[in-house]
């Protein structure tokens, strides 16, 4: 069987290469992207901590569902804010929409 | 080395194959297109650990809805996929903390001795985890369907435009 390191490892390595995308892209749309890896990452961990520690209570699981629930509400949302932003200032580059840094 | 292993270790280096090419890909249809293919991979990962559920769950909502989403909100918005324009003078900063991020939670996983069995899946029935979400955990559920319901009119609202103002 695989044992549990094997998967938090994974889920370290997506998060990790999440943060990467985050900091390095200057696109909202490609950091909207990179936070999606990193929240499987969390699902991945919430899923083998539950299946692999404690199997009696599962509560990752329940936890991972709701993970996918509010990462639907927040990718729905966030694209929303992007096509007004886009709107209203012709570009989706988070580091040119600056009016609130006076 | 079992096939089990096998398969978890082609299934994880699909994953981090996409991932990387989600962050590296020099054009933006790519990158969504590689985030797909992670997203896929992941859902293998869920099967590998007894989550079947969750595995289709993501098919569907990951696989279908929101790549869907990202891809319209790309068409609309235009992006510019010159080399300047899709990453930052910041990046060398980013792999930095990327890769410290990295070590100091690999260091973290291997030198910690976890609580209880870590080297065999015990499966939770699907009965179970059925009769938890919509006993244990009703409220928590109902309140998920009402932030749903938030963000869907929120994101209409928002994304509707100027014409009340």
């Amino acid at each position: 069987m695989i044992p549990i390191n094997d998967f938090l490892v994974l889920g370290a390595i997506l998060f990790s290469l999440g943060i990467y995308g985050v900091l390095a892209r200057r696109s909202a749309v490609l950091i909207l992207m990179s936070v999606e890896l990193m929240l499987q990452a969390v699902s991945i961990n919430f899923i083998a901590f539950a299946v692999y520690l404690s199997p009696a209570q599962f509560s990752g699981l329940i936890f991972a569902v709701f993970v996918i629930t509010i990462a639907a509400a927040e990718v729905g949302l966030a694209l929303a804010i992007i096509l007004r932003i886009y709107r209203n200032r012709a570009t989706a580059n988070v580091d040119e929409v600056d009016v609130l840094k006076w | 080395m079992t096939y089990e292993e096998l398969i978890f270790f082609v299934v994880a280096a699909v994953t981090v194959a996409g991932a990387l090419g989600v962050v590296l890909a020099r054009n933006v249809v790519h990158s969504a297109l590689f985030l797909i293919l992670a997203l896929l991979a992941v859902a293998g990962v869920f099967i590998l650990l007894s989550a079947e559920f969750l595995a289709i769950v993501q098919v569907l909502i990951y696989g279908g809805a929101v790549t869907m989403l990202i891809l319209f909100a790309m068409m609309l918005t235009r992006v510019d996929d010159t080399p300047q324009a899709m990453d930052g003078p910041q990046r060398p900063f980013a792999a930095l903390a990327a890769g410290a991020f990295l070590g100091i939670s690999i260091l973290a996983i291997v030198s910690t001795d976890w609580p209880g069995e870590t080297e065999r899946i015990t499966v939770v029935p699907f009965e179970d985890f059925g009769r938890a979400l919509f006993r244990t955990w009703a409220v928590p559920f109902e309140i998920a369907s009402l932030v749903l319901l938030v963000a869907l009119i929120g994101a209409i609202i928002i994304a509707r435009g100027e014409e009340g103002e």
